[in-house]
């Protein structure tokens, strides 16, 4: 029982390291065939002409389409449904019709020989587009003079807010705009589709996330069986949310291969990437908190518009759902009101990305409390402690669904883990850094930098249902095999399925192969997102693997001629139990594997052959982790640059599976959150063209942007919803860094107000100091 | 089209290439370097850095013709059969990789560095600073850059 809890190295490294791992544009089939996209160079208008003639004669081409050689009027569909929202009017065509709504909307596609050449061909489509105005500002739904297109309404809450806010002693306000940004992993997407020799089998490379739904949702598109269609696990180079929706292209590269009879491959570049691929977090906030005399809180309001871009996705209008469920976060909110509006505008369409509404929803609440504080003239951490729900209360259920799922805080002590956060930074020093003036003598800092401190707490969520399935197979040479419905964008599930696997076998985990996205090894898979692989996909491994370990221990009772329950399965092997020469009857799980094979004497009649098991593990309720960030900035006011010196991160994950993967999920969302507070930023100019097209523009922070970042981990609330007692880690890094830096920023510019805008960009932050001048 | 040849990871290869080919992927399509990787293919992410003539190089932005008469070393050449060098094997310790799109360009940058500089001991700043040159979205760079100062340790030891 040691393979759980131990910072085992990952299964992955060493075909990554060797460079051997399968990527998308690694794989090559004879015969192949390349896809190159032809886009709206428009950010709206009526298409007048799209002329592919010349395109066609162009050398090495095999066929180039337009909507007008689709079989159907496809659009797709919609596949996180949130229930009284209509969003049908809004869906994305797989290729432009006779409107484009946003620059880089699918218009044609070009198949032939050589991506170059394509390329060049692609350059010969005419394309004649009538522009008519773009929508670009959805907080213009604000007011009621201009009213963009609403795709969606809805609210969240509970309680009499109008009363609390009637009797409130204070009443806080603040306007927070979350900028445009989004995963943007480092392998663009890439897809192949290879045409099988019956009619319609098609073998897919490059799905991930949620395979079996893109499967099956392909089949229908395409009008076949699904089980025609295979998509194999390869290596992803990033997920965070964002690859492995269905989008255009995981329509349109299958069907030109099946249209025309060869395997076709289509490898995106950066470009398009930056323009196709799902935005996020664009969202507008006006929120607001009432508090009595002694600062408790005693209702809650957001008024949140969401920039949802030019569609509606498959996410529908998940993502600012999220917002507004969890908003109330870890307090004690009597009475709340969330209240969203999905604008669509003439951009990209936005989805998820990690920690999706979450980020977002943080940052305007943690934001407020800051500002709360400085106007009630109470410390931050003591506004906080005031208001957070204690243990006794738990579990608190919130009268909110969420994802279709009841909002039941699980688990937890969110005191005792903000007062182990402060504790944690001050004995790093994280205040006395942040207290340092400039000019202090002996001090390091110049003359025009000021430093802050922010903190901000969080509640995650994690583990959605409803379900996931797992195979478990111990083969002859005694290896165990998992086939999981999870699927690898990098996070390390295959180790860390392995060591849940061999927990409950009792085996070693390295004789452990994990196969995970394979949707003929796992055709009941519900994929990896959600923050749900450890805590659903595992509990499903866990399950399966302790029936296979019933399995062995009942065989081994027979062939020994032994009771089970003087049976004992360790170190891979079976042993009767206090037996003095344990060698005499000791089973390795190969030998019970060899006695499983069909026609071994020791199967009955009826019994399958085999040592293995499939499970389902159901869940209807997620599972909250929670968590403290705290930040130490340096505000150049000259330059307005923002540099983050220290961060920490105190985060509650029930049980580790793999502490070394946890930190590292931890550190990475840390790394990416400070890209969405200070540098990342999909900006449009007034013509609705996009101005990060490169990694010039959308800066990904480096290096020398992203401190070491401080860890506390932290197993003391195990979830009670699942027999693992995890709880999920990929999002805990993101969620609150926002929240942390924006409130990091306002302490070293000694604002009143707050920074109204992330990310802060010296643009902004010179533009706040300039203000804060201004009023002093 | 024009005639080349160049070696990688000591193997000779000849081969014709349009002008405009890069030596990504002469590398990953010609030659069946698939370890090399694009991330960007406009040099700013890094991940498809090889060796050319022991020089660090984005090979996006290198032609294949401008390939011809070097040698190239990539990713694929630094272990040692099945054992990893040194330097992948502390990626592995300090869990300097995620997804390992990046690792490979991130191996190359520090094993030219860390070749380059011999002795010379390599502080965190100035690991920081080399780590900057390239982009990885997962790790937050924090394994990577602990990483390569464990190797340039490791290899100051006489």
């Amino acid at each position: 029982m040691t393979a759980i809890g131990t910072r085992l190295p990952r299964q992955e490294d060493p075909r990554l390291l060797r460079g051997r791992g399968r990527f998308g544009d690694d794989v090559n089939v004879p015969g192949q065939l390349h896809a190159r996209l032809v886009r709206s160079p428009s950010a709206h208008g009526q298409i007048r002409v799209l002329d592919v003639t010349e395109a066609r004669k162009a050398p090495g081409v095999a066929a180039v389409v337009t909507a007008g050689d689709l079989p159907d009027h496809h659009v797709i569909p919609v596949r996180l449904a949130i229930a009284g929202t209509d969003l049908s009017a809004f869906l994305q065509p797989v290729l432009a019709r006779d409107t484009v709504r946003y620059v880089g909307e699918p218009l044609a596609v070009v198949v032939g020989d050589d991506p170059y050449a394509c390329e060049d061909a692609a350059e010969l489509v005419e394309i004649d587009i009538a522009d008519q105005p773009p929508v670009l500002d959805a907080s213009g739904a604000f007011d009621h003079g201009n009213q963009p297109c609403i795709a969606a309404e809805l609210t969240r809450g509970y309680g009499d807010t109008d009363a609390a806010f009637a009797a409130a002693a204070h009443v806080v306000r603040i306007e927070l705009a979350i900028g445009r940004h989004s995963g943007v992993p480092l392998e663009p997407r890439c897809l192949l589709a290879v045409p099988g020799p019956d009619r319609g089998e098609l073998a897919i490379f490059g799905m991930t996330k949620v395979p079996v739904w893109n499967r099956d949702l392909l089949a229908d598109l395409l009008g076949v069986d699904e089980t025609l269609i295979r998509v194999h696990a390869i290596d992803a180079g990033g997920g965070f949310g964002v690859r492995g929706e269905f989008y255009p292209e995981d329509f349109l590269i299958p069907w030109l291969a099946v249209k025309t009879g060869r395997p076709v491959k289509w490898a995106e570049d950066r470009t398009e990437h930056l323009m196709a691929v799902n935005h996020s977090r664009q969202q507008y906030h006006r929120v607001a908190a009432a508090f009595d005399a002694g600062g408790r809180i005693l209702g809650l309001t957001d008024d949140i518009i969401q920039d949802n871009g030019a569609y509606c996705r498959t996410h529908g209008v998940a993502v600012p759902e999220l917002t507004a469920a969890m908003l109330p976060g870890p307090y004690r909110v009597p009475a709340y009101r969330g209240r969203v509006r999905v604008v669509l505008t003439n951009k990209t369409p936005c989805g998820t990305y990690r920690a999706p509404g979450r980020f977002e929803g943080t940052a305007a609440r943690e934001h407020l409390l800051d500002v709360a504080a400085g106007q009630l003239g109470i410390d931050p951490v003591a506004l906080r402690e005031r208001n957070l729900l204690t243990r006794a209360e738990m579990p608190h259920q919130r009268p909110i669904s969420t994802l279709g799922t009841e909002l039941i805080l699980d688990t937890g002590d969110y005191p005792a883990l903000l007062a182990a956060a402060v504790d944690e930074a001050g004995r790093l020093g994280y205040r006395a850094q942040a207290d340092v003036a400039p000019g202090s003598p002996g001090i390091s800092i110049g003359s025009g930098r000021r430093r802050g401190f922010g903190l901000a707490m969080f509640v995650e969520k994690s583990g959605l249902g409803p379900q996931e399935t797992a195979d478990v197979t111990v083969t002859r040479s005694g290896a165990v095999h998992v086939y999981s419905g999870g699927t690898s964008v990098g996070q390390g599930i295959e180790t860390v399925l392995a060591q849940i696997a061999a927990d409950a076998l009792g085996a070693d985990p390295g004789s452990v192969r994990v196969t995970a996205g394979d949707t003929a090894a796992q055709p009941f898979g519900s994929g990896s997102w959600a923050s749900r692989s450890t805590v659903v996909g595992g509990s499903a491994v866990h399950q399966a693997a302790t029936a296979v370990r019933g399995r062995a221990i009942e065989l081994a009772a027979r062939i020994l001629e032994a009771s089970e329950e003087d049976l004992d399965l360790t170190d891979g092997a079976v042993s009767v139990r206090g037996d003095p020469d344990p060698k005499r009857a000791r089973l390795t799980l190969a030998d019970i594997a060899r006695a499983a094979a069909p026609a071994s004497r020791y199967l009955r009649d009826g019994e399958p052959a085999g040592l293995s098991a499939r499970r389902r593990f159901e869940v209807s309720h997620m599972t909250y982790p929670y968590g403290v960030h705290a930040a130490v900035v340096e505000v150049d006011t000259g330059t307005g640059r923002v540099r983050v010196l220290r961060y920490l991160v105190a985060y509650e994950v029930g049980r580790a599976i793999n502490p070394m993967l946890v930190e590292g999920q931890l550190r990475g969302g840390v790394a990416q959150g400070i890209g969405g507070a200070l540098f990342e930023e999909f900006r449009y100019d007034e013509a609705g063209q996009p101005q990060a097209i490169t990694f010039i523009e959308y800066r990904l922070p480096t290096a020398a942007e992203i401190p070491p970042v401080d860890v506390l981990l932290r197993q003391d609330a195990p979830s009670p919803g699942n027999p693992l007692g995890v709880m999920g880690a990929g999002e805990g890094g993101i969620n609150a860094v926002g929240a942390a830096v924006a409130n990091a920023v306002r302490d070293a510019l000694g604002l009143a107000g707050g920074v109204g805008q992330l990310p802060l960009t010296p643009a902004r932050v010179c533009a706040l100091v300039s203000a804060a001048g201004d009023a002093a | 089209m024009h005639e080349i040849r160049l070696t990688v990871n000591g193997r000779a290869h000849e081969l014709a290439v349009e002008a405009r080919r890069t030596l990504a992927d002469v590398l990953r399509h010609d030659l069946g370097y698939t370890g090399t990787h694009l991330g960007c293919e406009h040099g700013i992410c890094g991940a498809c850095t090889v060796l050319m003539d022991g020089a660090p190089v984005r090979a996006c932005l290198v032609f294949g013709v401008q390939a011809d008469g070097t040698e190239v070393r990539t990713v694929e050449g630094l272990a040692d059969g099945e054992q990893l060098s040194d330097l992948q094997q502390a990626f592995s310790d300090h869990h300097a990789l995620q997804c390992g799109f990046c690792t490979p360009g991130f191996l190359m940058l520090a094993e030219a560095y860390l070749a380059e500089n011999g002795d010379a001991p390599l502080g965190e700043a100035e690991a920081r600073e080399l780590v900057a040159a390239n982009l990885c979205r997962c790790t937050g760079y924090q394994g990577i850059v602990e990483a390569i100062l464990a190797t340039a340790r490791a290899r100051q030891k006489p």
